[in-house]
């Protein structure tokens, strides 16, 4: 792989992305636009997490890459090999041993600490996307700070449902400006984004946009003062660990619809079966 | 018990184990060699190369041989490779009028000066199916006389220009954008606009062309000239101080002609659309060239008739295989989170709604 630069990106490439991270540091929950590059993963791999984690990587750094929370879904396994071919970078699945960690559609049961970088793989970085389908009306919609449609989107939702029927890609505010999506994480994890010690890296490849969350910032998930957020999760046990608190895979055993949970955190549910919990 | 949260790895070392012999095919037939595939199916290769934006013919047959024939996945090979080659700097504009044409045509002019070749079309055969290609027989190659045009050509639309019966085009020294290395943003200038449409899918492309031709963004054009040929490329050599030729390539040139009807402070005039594409890639071109013409509707004062071709964000956001296919093929990927969130919402909903 010696034809290739280390993490793959050349430094050119690099630079220009950790200028767009700094920006995106400086100004959280702004949506910093990057020439993202093609990558050799299909958009919608997660091009934007790797091209962040790409320039985000020094030698000494610990990778761990889940998706759907897991270490050994095959994204992960491809995204991880990948780091190791081209960055020959330790690899690790325990949370608390990574210096950074790409992430599709969770964040790690076990909390995040200081000096650690949470990369986030983006599909759609526009919270106001589906409310608004214009990039042009929408960075207008931002500056403006003008979030009054989303309010009223989820204010629709309690009045045909009783609720506020969004479950992933829950938006929150970033301090007192920006509304920003969280990525496809599901709301459970909604709360571990405020106040995390960890830098908290958003990608999205196709879309060309950096965001991020620097340490300790307040984030909080939108909701209404009578409709309180609700983190809400399968009300079940792990069958492996039989943890309580963790968040829950549904698993459909026969069929004849046997069903279990499983913790969709592995590396959490196989330390604590080790530890015999 | 439940395996599949497993075996991640292995799976995908088994899955590109049995792409590879799928790709291979019967043994027991020859091997399909990237010459051939560059001579044979240069149609392929042209297509490949002015959507991944790489002028090279050996890596798009290389690339169409790897990706089993799938020239969107060909494309993509093309692109993930051009985006890691060192850029040392930007060619002169290549000058179409030098151009050696192999074809070119007018449906504007019966006869113009230099005269109209058909060169190596499909536009007039029948379309039947040669059944002695099937049984790899040949034809006996008829005497042709192969005539290409050596001399530059005056464009079509230069002659009409003349007259200032066609709208003339600013021309300007500022550098173009450069949308593989800025963020497209909106709105995007006609320069930013073409490059994007040069690499756009042609099957996107050609059918929102045609919906301009249905009546969604009307703007009546004529082909003024069709031209496909080879070109030289050249490039300053801050060393040298001079140009140098570093290459030729072939490109397909395509400039519409269409009506305008003019304004109180403009007379009559026509306006046209260009599309300019790498290869004999005609189809793309001239697709290209209406999608151009419609997304000038702004410029050229005219009404948004809410047509989807000119709604430049909506086009130019839409165009790109690579980008669509990535998107629309990443739900294949596991979404059991985002799924089992959902899974509990409507539960909840329901128990709610039988209570």
């Amino acid at each position: 792989m010696s034809a290739y630069n280390f993490a793959y990106l050349d430094e050119q490439t690099k630079r220009m992305i950790r200028r767009a991270l700094l920006k995106a540091v400086a100004i959280p929950g702004y949506q910093v636009p990057f020439a993202s590059r093609e990558m050799p993963m299909p958009y919608g791999w997660g091009t934007g997490g790797v091209q962040v984690t790409a320039s985000t990587l020094v030698p000494e750094d610990r990778l761990k890459v889940i998706d759907q929370g897991a270490d050994d879904t095959t994204n992960a396994v491809s995204i991880r090999r990948f780091f190791e071919v081209t960055a020959g970078v330790e690899t690790t699945t325990e949370a608390d041993r990574a210096t950074v960690i790409q992430t599709r559609h969770r964040i790690p049961e076990t909390p995040l600490q200081e000096g650690q970088i949470i990369v986030y793989q983006v599909p759609i970085p526009e919270p106001l996307r589906f409310l608004e389908p214009r990039e042009t009306e929408t960075r207008k919609m931002h500056s403006l700070g003008e979030y009054g449609l989303m309010h009223v989107k989820l204010y629709e939702d309690i009045a045909r449902h009783g609720e506020i029927a969004t479950t992933y890609a829950y938006p929150v505010r970033v301090g007192k400006s920006y509304v920003m999506d969280p990525s496809p994480i599901p709301k459970f994890d909604n709360p571990k984004l405020n106040g995390s010690p960890a830098i908290q890296l958003f990608g999205a490849g196709r879309e060309q946009r950096i965001y991020a969350l620097p340490p300790w910032t307040p984030v909080k998930s939108l909701d209404f003062e009578d409709y309180p957020f609700d983190p809400s999760r399968a009300a079940g046990q792990c069958a492996l660990c039989g943890s309580t608190s963790s968040y829950l895979d549904e698993v459909i055993t026969d069929d004849s619809g046997g069903r279990m949970f499983l913790c969709s955190d592995t590396d959490y549910c196989a330390r604590r079966v080790q530890e015999g919990a | 018990m439940y395996v599949a949260v497993k075996g991640g790895e292995k799976a995908i070392d088994q899955a590109h184990a049995w792409l590879a012999e799928v790709r291979r095919g019967d043994q027991n037939t020859a091997v399909l060699d990237t010459a051939q595939i560059r001579d044979q199916l240069t149609l392929a290769c042209n297509r490949v190369m002015a959507e991944g934006s790489l002028y090279d013919p050996d890596l798009a047959a290389l690339a169409i041989k790897q990706a089993r024939g799938d020239l969107v996945e060909a494309i993509f090979l093309i692109r993930a490779y051009r985006t890691t080659l060192p850029r040392f700097g930007a060619s002169a504009p290549i000058d179409t009028g030098a151009m050696t044409c192999i074809r070119r045509i007018s449906a504007t002019f019966k006869d113009a000066p230099g005269g109209q070749l058909l060169g190596p079309t499909f536009d007039y055969t029948h379309r039947l199916l040669d059944f002695t290609l099937l049984a790899n027989g040949e034809a006996e190659l008829a005497e042709t006389e192969r005539q290409t045009l050596n001399e530059p050509l005056a464009r079509v639309s230069d002659i009409l220009g003349k007259d200032a019966l066609l709208q003339p085009e600013p021309s300007g020294n500022e550098e173009p954008g450069d949308l593989t290395r800025q963020p497209l943003a909106f709105p995007a200038d006609r320069a930013l606009r073409l490059q994007s449409l040069s690499r756009a899918d042609e099957g996107f492309a050609l059918c929102l062309a045609y919906s301009t031709q249905r009546g969604y963004g009307r703007n009546h054009p004529f082909i003024g000239e069709l031209r496909v040929g080879h070109v030289e490329v050249s490039m300053e050599i801050p060393e040298l101080g001079f140009s140098i030729v570093i290459g030729e390539i072939t490109v397909t040139e395509c400039e519409t002609v269409n009506q305008f009807v003019g304004s109180r402070k403009q007379p009559a005039q026509f306006t046209r659309g260009y599309g300019l594409t790498f290869g004999h890639t005609e189809r793309k071109a001239i697709a290209m060239a209406l999608l151009d013409r419609a997304l000038r509707w702004e410029e050229l004062g005219e009404d948004d008739t809410g047509a989807p071709a000119q709604d430049a964000e909506f086009v130019l956001s839409h165009a790109d295989n690579i980008q669509a296919t990535g998107f629309l093929e990443h739900i294949k990927l596991p979404h059991y989170v985002d799924f089992q969130s959902e899974l509990e919402l409507v539960r909840r909903l329901r128990a709610e709604a039988e209570q």
